[in-house]
């Protein structure tokens, strides 16, 4: 038994390290930081939206990330939607298809999809290309159907500048994918001290009961 | 006030066996005293049980079973019904801690010879509820429709395709369309919903009442009802079931439960092993992702099917090997030789044997989840392997030994030095 749990533990190691991928620089994602998520949320409904959906999330859950429904109705409402609204496109996804080669997926999920780090990489990956059609390429999605939307961000904005929109955009992006995130983590520490609470009960009711078989 | 009560009880005892059945069951069924950790996993797996159909039924209510409207409904639940997302965590969750609570009371099973004479169909039963909730979780896979959900279910049911002659008709038929589609996603929900869970409920009865019949094993494997009381003829080391394990499994089932709320509200996706990245990627006809993994819980078997090399170029042979390694757990009560059941008196060979099971099993499972290049080829110098996946090879050998736990067993488990069994059950 010593044995076998002995085995165990040395092979999760390399279970976990054979998981490794290509290196991406982490991105510097902090859902506490309200600030990032609203610019976040700018700049995804200025640049992202326009061929983009996100068709699981509604305008007025940016309550979540401290926006009013007036705010979000003066700001971010850009083509007559109502507050309760999804974030849905005009575009029509079949003539996407012909225009970039493949339909603008919906992004409602792409950070779980994509995962965090890939978005951000992808997001500061665009480079010059002329044998693309749109003149673009890009490091982590080769022939990438996309052109470089944010270019002009990235054109006069200084790297450091531009990487910060990039976080603040992929930070918006990990909030969009799971709305619950934020609330997840408090609702659990008072579940798990509830749980912590029950099992000190629970064990002494046990014990009263046990002492006769002992 | 007392009065009543008791007059209430014998008007229902007139015509329902209550307080004969709480007693048979609970308050005089007599358990062994010396019931350690692993006995834990039984009552955990009737708790996962119900959460599973209690999220089950709340998730129904909101979920869509259509081709264009099932990988949005669930991102509804996710954020548009009112605790949806806590729902539908425990529901995934519980799917795959549903696997970790069974695979451990299987596993206590071959530490404890609880598969043995007398209770060769309890341990039947409780095969049919493992093949039922593969099947649960093969279904109910597909119905998030991501990407892994739409390509899992074509890779299962393409399997059937390799049956001679009639393969590629079964697959249609299965599928009720040429490919996965809306039609396949209808009938998943139906026997994901209904079906199993009426055999799955059936099953977990059979498999309660065939244990009271017979009494529990416990870590000595020895036989508590051997010696009696002579004049209760109450076993002398039984306890009654309630309260004594009533209390005991309630402390098991708050562990459970913080270890399952740790993992809903810290980390719902498990890296990657509970919901896989890929299948929030809404499932696509037109494309095949670059790696398709079942979840964890599959990987073993998984690993097998790959492991086999096609024969006459039919895959067939693994699809057999697949279903061989999991249907072979039902004849483990007849290979068992062993003059005593509980690893506590076998000798080294069936435990370096136990040991050597284990492992494949992890190793297997673990490679399931990889594609089999991960480890790169063999050097192409070398020979009969050269140029061979070294993954494939090493899970080869890894089949070779899940097999022969159980193909020799007859043999090993008989031969193996055995310590003497004591009268009484051991603290």
């Amino acid at each position: 038994m010593k044995n076998l749990l002995l085995i165990l533990v040395l092979l999760l190691p390399t279970a976990l390290l054979a998981n490794e991928s290509i290196h991406m620089e982490r991105a510097p994602v902090n859902l506490d930081d309200q600030a990032s998520l609203q610019r976040g949320a700018k700049t995804f409904i200025n640049y992202c939206l326009n061929c983009h959906s996100a068709s699981a999330m509604r305008y007025n859950r940016l309550q979540d990330i401290g926006l009013t429904n007036e705010q979000i109705k003066a700001n971010l409402l850009l083509a007559g939607e109502k507050v309760g609204d999804t974030m849905t496109v005009a575009m029509n996804a079949k003539e996407a298809k012909v225009w970039f080669g493949a339909a603008p997926p919906d992004l409602s999920v792409e950070a779980r999809a994509r995962g965090a780090d890939w978005l951000y990489a992808y997001m500061r990956g665009f480079y010059r290309d002329d044998t693309r059609p749109t003149g673009w390429n890009n490091k982590v999605f080769d022939k990438v159907g996309m052109p470089h939307v944010l270019y002009e961000l990235q054109a006069t904005l200084k790297p450091a500048e531009y990487d910060a929109v990039v976080a603040d955009l992929v930070n918006y992006m990990v909030y969009m994918a799971e709305p619950a995130k934020l609330v997840r983590g408090n609702l659990g520490l008072i579940v798990l001290l509830f749980l912590g609470v029950f099992f000190v009960l629970a064990r002494a009711l046990k014990k009263e009961f046990w002492k006769d078989i002992h | 006030m007392k009065n009543c009560m008791k007059c209430m009880l014998d008007w229902v005892d007139a015509r329902f066996p209550l307080t004969s059945n709480w007693k048979t069951h609970l308050s005089e069924y007599y358990a062994p005293k010396n019931f350690n950790f692993w006995y834990y996993f039984g009552s955990l797996a009737l708790l996962v049980l119900v959460i599973q159909i209690v999220t089950g039924i709340f998730l129904t209510m909101h979920y869509k079973p259509e081709a264009t409207m099932a990988f949005s409904s669930v991102e509804y639940i996710m954020r548009d019904v009112t605790g949806g997302w806590i729902i539908r965590y425990m529901h995934s969750t519980g799917a795959s801690m549903f696997f970790v609570v069974v695979y451990m009371h299987m596993f206590r099973g071959l530490l404890y010879g609880s598969h043995r004479n007398p209770r060769e169909l309890i341990w039947l039963f409780g095969v049919g509820i493992f093949l039922c909730l593969m099947g649960e979780a093969f279904f109910g896979y597909l119905l998030p429709w991501g990407q892994m959900s739409y390509w899992g279910a074509q890779v299962i049911i393409n399997l059937f395709t390799s049956i001679p002659f009639v393969g590629p008709d079964i697959s249609e038929w299965l599928r009720g369309d040429y490919v996965v589609s809306d039609a396949t996603l209808n009938r998943f929900f139906a026997f994901h919903v209904i079906a199993l869970p009426l055999v799955l409920l059936g099953l977990v009865v059979a498999h309660i009442i065939a244990l009271h019949e017979v009494g529990s094993n416990n870590p000595d494997g020895i036989e508590i009802k051997a010696k009696k009381d002579p004049k209760t003829h109450i076993p002398l080391d039984g306890i009654p079931f309630h309260p004594y394990y009533t209390v005991k499994d309630i402390m098991g089932v708050v562990v459970f439960l913080i270890v399952f709320a740790s993992v809903v509200f810290f980390a719902p996706e498990m890296g990657g092993y509970f919901l896989e990245a890929n299948n929030f990627i809404p499932a696509n006809p037109l494309v095949t992702p670059p790696h398709i993994a079942p979840v964890w819980y599959f990987t073993p078997y998984y690993s097998i099917l790959r492991a086999v090399p096609p024969i006459l170029n039919s895959q067939f042979p693994g699809v057999v090997a697949m279903g061989a390694s999991v249907v072979i757990f039902a004849f483990l009560p007849w290979l068992d030789r062993s003059p005593v059941k509980s690893i506590r008196y076998r000798g080294p060979l069936y435990k370096r044997w136990l040991a050597a099971f284990v492992v494949s099993f992890l190793v297997l499972g673990y490679l399931g989840t990889e594609p089999s290049n991960v480890w790169g080829q063999f050097a192409a110098s070398m020979p009969i392997i050269g140029g061979a996946d070294r993954a494939t090879v090493v899970a080869r050998f890894f089949m070779a030994i899940y097999f022969a736990f159980f193909l020799l067993m007859p043999w090993y488990s008989k031969r193996d030095t055995t310590k003497p069994v004591p009268e009484r059950v051991t603290a």
